[in-house]
């Protein structure tokens, strides 16, 4: 086919933009690399800091008391096996990049949530923004992520955010809006404010949706430790992308189990907070 | 009928939804629904209407689904915003009012209950029942007080602590009403409230809001499509078609004087007997004073062509009944009508419904008294007069001011309303 259109210089522009904003923005980036990797050490050197057998109690303990018996038999077993193993120090520093990851995804994700669920324009922004985050191979936010986070945990964190935000975001704008219009219309007749009718009503009622968003997003962000690897994130990602370019079968494997057994876990976790909200008779 | 103030006032409101500009421009050179559907796709939801509701009278907005009934109910408290029109409560239009203003209106004036009970499944009922009042900022102790009390009223004591899932529709629904009445404000509007409850907990919930609005003396706006319960609960009915108010006026006077073959194909089934009253058709009693002779009372009797006849003193109240027969024989033994009168008859209040006397009246063997709370006597139920009344035959049933005037009764307050526009009587 002929070319009746030069080809447009969309590669061009994205690398003008991202220079542009590398030069620019050098002291935004900075901040946020400081406090994103303060944050992940800190998390890391605390946990390291509770022997593990203690470790796997408290947490066995955590899921015995918010789910059931089961999931605190398979937690004590599961962590007992990561431990054997030799994978004590990597998991714990999954873990802290998840639960880094998952904390901003919260933290920007609700707000954004409840904001594109009270305005339609901003929904209207919002979502495609969001099937852009999720559809985008994350390799290719991993090349700028190093421009502006140079190599190590901080780009593995953003792009985690940037992989694992979107449900939180979008459950929870679905969440404000499965409220039944008769309760929000009896919530408008007594006369609330816009803020009470969130805060007393719409949020409480969108609570198991949200919870389920919130175990997505620590699913995606967990799905995202290996590629996170690639730009130097420490943790059980490491192992298995060094097993992969080292064909040790066995080593890969050993890694993927302890990931397993982390996303098992908080999986479990999560979606059982979500439904104890649930009891007391919400819908 | 216009001795209480004006509560609410609504002046030639309309809602279109969709493009009303167009729409109303159709609407004011007399296009029908349909027709404006066609030409513009916008909707006629509610159609120039109009109406004032007093202080502490019930009034129904009655319609079948999609007549805008629901519409009309939602711009009193403008949770729906009038396409153009007036709304005024207490004299002042809310359709003008900013969002704090309207907030205010909604807190303090306005409550509502809702078809689907509309309860907040996350809260327990007591927390249900003070929301309206949290929202105002109330105290803690203060507003768990007053729901407790709205609780009581509605007969939901004991519940306060379980979640909405846990109670029955019927018992949802009276949280939905208690939630209502904990504001204490003056106006209720009722959504179709009772018609997702079964009908027998449906007529216990019609009465006890009748009762409550014996004591409270609200001013409600009432939505239902269920005519029996207009009819039931109604001091005047409104009905919508199409967005319209095709009448307004009491049950009586729409069930006897339809306006229009719409409202006449709607009422043609109704059951009379649910509607009409002893007061209705009750005939002038024929009656004898105490003092006088068994002579004078069979003369009577004779003159009149009736076999038996009421005994009264002079204020009227009634003493007890003699037949002919029995003063036939006072007459040969000498007695008089003390001696013989029968003080055990068979009596009944003027507001008792043609369902409830019909098993006294056909076991009755003298025609049925009708007396006031004081005895004295208004009438009486003759059996051809009741079942002409129940066939719809107007000339049977009494002009009520007349009747009352004849009786020499003084009125009660709730008979004042009622008006006959038709309705002559026949002698006895």
């Amino acid at each position: 086919m002929e070319q009746w259109l030069p080809k447009l210089p969309i590669a061009l522009w994205v690398d003008d933009f991202v220079n542009w904003l590398t030069t620019n923005l050098e002291v935004a980036f900075d901040g946020v690399t400081t406090v994103l990797e303060s944050i992940v050490e800190g998390l890391v050197a605390g946990f390291g800091f509770i022997p593990s057998y203690v470790f796997i109690i408290l947490l066995t303990l955590i899921a015995w008391k918010v789910s059931n018996k089961g999931i605190g038999l398979f937690t004590l077993i599961g962590l007992f096996l990561v431990d054997n193993l030799g994978y004590w120090e990597p998991m714990l520093e999954t873990l802290a990049l998840v639960l880094t990851a998952v904390f901003i995804s919260i933290l920007l994700g609700i707000p954004m949530g409840i904001w594109a669920s009270q305005k339609q324009m901003v929904k209207n922004i919002v979502v495609p923004v969001l099937d852009f985050m999720q559809t985008m191979p994350a390799f290719v936010y991993l090349i700028p992520a190093i421009f502006f986070f140079n190599i190590g945990v901080v780009p593995g964190v953003v792009a985690s955010v940037i992989f694992a935000m979107p449900p939180t975001i979008r459950l929870t704008i679905l969440g404000i809006q499965q409220v039944p219009a008769d309760i929000i219309e009896a919530t408008e007749a007594f006369g609330s404010t816009t803020s009470q009718r969130l805060l007393k009503v719409q949020l409480p009622l969108a609570m198991p949706t949200i919870m389920a968003g919130i175990n997505q997003s620590i699913m995606l962000a967990l799905s995202m430790v290996v590629i996170a690897s690639m730009v130097g994130a420490p943790g059980l990602g490491a192992d298995v992308y060094r097993a992969v370019t080292q064909i040790q079968i066995g080593k890969g494997f050993e890694a993927g189990l302890s990931i397993v057994v982390i996303a098992i876990i908080l999986d479990r976790i999560t979606q059982s907070i979500g439904k104890n909200k649930k009891q007391g008779g919400t819908v | 009928m216009t001795s209480n103030p004006i509560k609410i006032k609504v002046q030639n409101v309309t809602k279109v939804f969709g493009k009303s500009k167009k729409a109303i421009q159709l609407l004011n050179e007399g296009e029908t629904k349909n027709a404006i559907l066609k030409k513009t796709g916008a909707t006629v939801g509610v159609s120039k209407a109009s109406f004032e509701v007093e202080a502490g009278e019930i009034f129904v907005i009655m319609g079948l689904s999609g007549s805008g009934k629901s519409t009309l109910v939602r711009m009193i408290n403008r949770l729906i915003d009038p396409t153009i029109g007036e709304v005024l409560i207490d004299g002042e239009d809310i359709v003008k009012m900013n969002k704090e203003q309207l907030r205010e209106v909604r807190r303090k004036k306005i409550s509502m209950v809702f078809q689907k009970f509309a309860l907040l499944p996350h809260r327990t009922i007591l927390e249900n029942v003070e929301y309206g009042l949290e929202v105002q900022g109330i105290q803690k102790e203060t507003r768990s007080q007053q729901a407790m009390n709205a609780l009581k009223l509605v007969g939901l004591e004991g519940y306060e602590h379980q979640y909405p899932k846990q109670l029955s529709g019927g018992m949802q629904q009276r949280v939905g009403l208690a939630r209502a009445l904990a504001n204490d404000s003056d106006i209720l509007l009722m959504d179709e409230a009772f018609s997702a409850l079964d009908p027998l907990i449906r007529k216990d919930m019609q009465d006890e809001l009748l009762d409550l609005q014996s004591t409270m003396k609200k001013t409600i706006v009432f939505i239902t499509h269920d005519l029996d319960e207009a009819l039931r609960i109604g001091d005047r009915i409104a009905l919508m078609k199409d967005g319209v108010i095709v009448q307004i006026g009491t049950p009586e006077e729409i069930l006897m004087n339809p306006s229009n073959d719409y409202v006449e194909r709607f009422v043609e089934d109704v059951d009379l007997s649910k509607v009409l009253t002893a007061g209705h058709v009750m005939k002038r009693a024929e009656t004898v004073s105490i003092e006088k002779g068994p002579r004078v009372a069979l003369q009577i009797m004779k003159d009149l062509g009736i076999s038996s006849i009421y005994v009264v003193d002079k204020k009227k109240t009634l003493l007890g009944a003699i037949t002919a027969s029995e003063a036939n024989q006072a007459i040969e033994s000498r007695q008089g009508l003390t001696d013989i009168i029968k003080e055990e008859v068979t009596t009944v209040s003027p507001e008792t419904l043609l369902t409830d006397l019909f098993e006294k009246v056909s076991t009755a063997t003298i025609p049925v008294a009708v007396v006031d709370e004081t005895n004295k006597l208004k009438g009486i139920l003759v059996r051809g007069a009741v079942i002409g009344a129940l066939a719809g035959n107007n000339q049977d049933i009494n002009q009520i001011h007349t009747a009352q005037s004849e009786a020499a009764a003084g009125q009660s307050a709730k008979e004042v309303k009622i008006t006959w526009n038709n309705g002559s009587r026949n002698s006895q």
